[in-house]
């Protein structure tokens, strides 16, 4: 075999892997809830291609060349573990599995099962978000235990106890009908906006794998509002998800100094991506209600009418969160609306929300309190203040080149003071 | 339960840096520390002094050895660590992620193995 063989069958088993995992995951694993069999299989079935797709070439259908021998490498599994009536059963099951592509693009994607799968109530509500991206994704454990700060060897077990439970609770595939479609999909979009949450954390890119969970966040949130294109709330998460993806790049400047969003370059923001958030947010817009992701992605729109206006319109990002507020009583929506008061009524009524939510345990080691308290005791003039919050902000930083900025902020105001 | 973090980093960078950077990274030191003093979870913490200025000593068949530098010679040292009591590991993973050697070194985390249990 060549190198360029081997390279173009790498590639192209790269290709179905990301196009196909979680389809095939779903198939083989639609009947015997055995996730963590399905995937052991596909493995082996990724590990037989690039053996044989280089001598061979790549099949004309190499999903359904993964799905035949993958079917295979379950049903010597089965054979191996399992005796009996159940054995026959599953063996039966497996013989009837379609291998056929073209009848198994015909059939409702069953990715949507699974997210669904993945996002049940019977799993850990942290814990939903990794196991998507290892089941629909394919992502190794140590991958997605670094983006989430957790030991490879701990997110290991737990995504394996979570495996266990769906098999042993019988967790099914289905999507939920009509009246419990609308609760159990907060859980998907949920995990789905987590997973870019992480990915969006790592603002260098400097990591390449976790980089690449913002685009899968994104990937994944595509898949859902193209299977649930009338769900306003998936389209809303789309295009919050699109509307800061958009911005990716403008928060580093050239010498990769941090640039708040107040001081970024709208001409740096990835106009199309915006476009494409707008036009989804329409969309999401006429199939009625309005849900937290659609708000969210509305409070994005108000700030990106900056590269029109030239300035974001408060009063409506005010308003938005306003509405946040009363939706989810997240502190975290409060801590955004004082700072949305702030630009509308001054420092004084911003501080004053901020002061209300001092008390809230779940703000007390939380940065962005401290550096929104911080600016606002600074405009406000209090600068000895200020210097204390910037000094909290840094010290609970992860990101050295945000720490490097809050310290710039809190050194310029000392300079203010003295003579 | 308690963890110790374990700093390591390249002694020599620190020695690259000009007087207003080392002031910064200092000042990042000192509000990271801060910052586990009023989440009620630091024990302990303390900086050591480069390693040119280790001694060790051990025992061998009968006859104390001492001798100058430190036990291990490696690229990336022991600098300093932080003692914290923290409800779990994970919990213990996102302040070492906080810490500034995060950043510029490798932040090692460890439980500790209290004398009395196994």
């Amino acid at each position: 075999m060549s190198v360029s063989d081997a390279s173009e069958a790498a590639r192209a088993a790269e290709a179905a892997a990301r196009r196909s995992y979680g389809r095939l995951v779903a198939f083989l694993a639609a009947r015997t809830h055995d996730v963590a069999g399905a995937e052991d299989a596909l493995s082996e079935a990724f590990a037989a291609a690039l053996a044989d797709w280089p001598l061979h070439g790549v099949p004309r259908t190499p999903e359904a060349w993964l799905l035949t021998v993958a079917r295979r490498k379950r049903v010597d599994a089965v054979r191996r573990q399992r005796q009996g009536e159940e054995a026959a059963a599953q063996l039966q099951w497996l013989a009837d599995l379609v291998a056929d592509p073209d009848e198994a693009q015909a059939l409702p994607d069953p990715r949507l099962g699974l997210l669904f799968a993945c996002a049940h109530p019977g799993i850990d509500r942290g814990l939903r978000a990794p196991l998507m991206l290892q089941v629909v994704l394919g992502f190794d454990a140590a991958t997605i235990a670094s983006a989430f700060l957790v030991a490879p060897v701990t997110m290991g077990q737990r995504l394996s106890r979570a495996k266990a439970k769906i098999r042993q609770a019988g967790i099914g595939f289905e999507v939920p009908q009509r009246d419990a479609l609308r609760e159990r999909l907060d859980a998907v979009l949920e995990a789905i906006y987590a997973a870019y949450a992480e990915g969006w954390s790592d603002p260098q890119g400097a990591d390449a794998r976790r980089r690449n969970l913002a685009d899968e966040a994104i990937w994944l949130g595509r898949l859902l509002a193209s299977l649930l294109p009338d769900e306003g709330e998936a389209l809303g998460l789309l295009a919050l998800m699109l509307h800061a993806h958009a911005r990716r790049d403008a928060r580093r400047d050239a010498d990769g100094a941090y640039v708040p969003l107040s001081e970024q370059d709208p001409v740096r923001w990835d106009a199309p991506m915006i476009d494409e958030a707008e036009a989804l947010l329409s969309r999401a817009n006429r199939c009625g209600g309005s849900g937290r992701y659609q708000l969210e992605a509305a409070v994005q729109s108000a700030h990106a009418v900056r590269r029109l206006s030239g300035r974001a319109d408060w009063v409506a990002i005010e308003q938005l969160y306003d509405a946040l507020c009363a939706l989810t009583g997240s502190p975290v929506a409060a801590l955004n609306r004082a700072v949305a008061l702030a630009e509308t009524r001054g420092p004084a009524a911003g501080l004053e929300v901020l002061d209300a939510l001092a008390d809230d345990t779940r703000l007390a080691d939380y940065q962005p309190y401290w550096a929104a308290r911080a600016e606002l005791l600074a405009r406000h003039g209090d600068v000895a203040s200020a210097q204390d919050a910037f000094h909290r902000a840094v010290g609970l930083e992860r990101d050295p080149a945000v720490r490097r900025f809050l310290q710039q902020r809190a050194a310029a105001l000392r300079g203010l003071t003295s003579p | 339960m308690e963890y110790m973090l374990l700093l390591f980093s390249d002694e020599t960078g620190f020695e690259k840096l000009n007087p207003s950077q080392v002031g910064e990274a200092l000042a990042a030191y000192r509000a990271y520390t801060e910052a586990l003093q009023k989440a009620g979870v630091l024990r302990n913490s303390n900086r050591l002094r480069p390693v040119n200025s280790a001694t060790t000593v051990r025992l061998t068949s009968g006859k104390t050895e001492v001798l100058n530098g430190p036990f291990a010679e490696t690229r990336e040292q022991l600098g300093g660590y932080y003692l914290i009591d923290v409800p779990d590991l994970d919990s213990a993973l996102s302040w070492a992620a906080r810490c500034p050697g995060a950043s510029h070194g490798v932040v090692e985390v460890r439980p500790i193995w209290p004398m009395g249990s196994y």
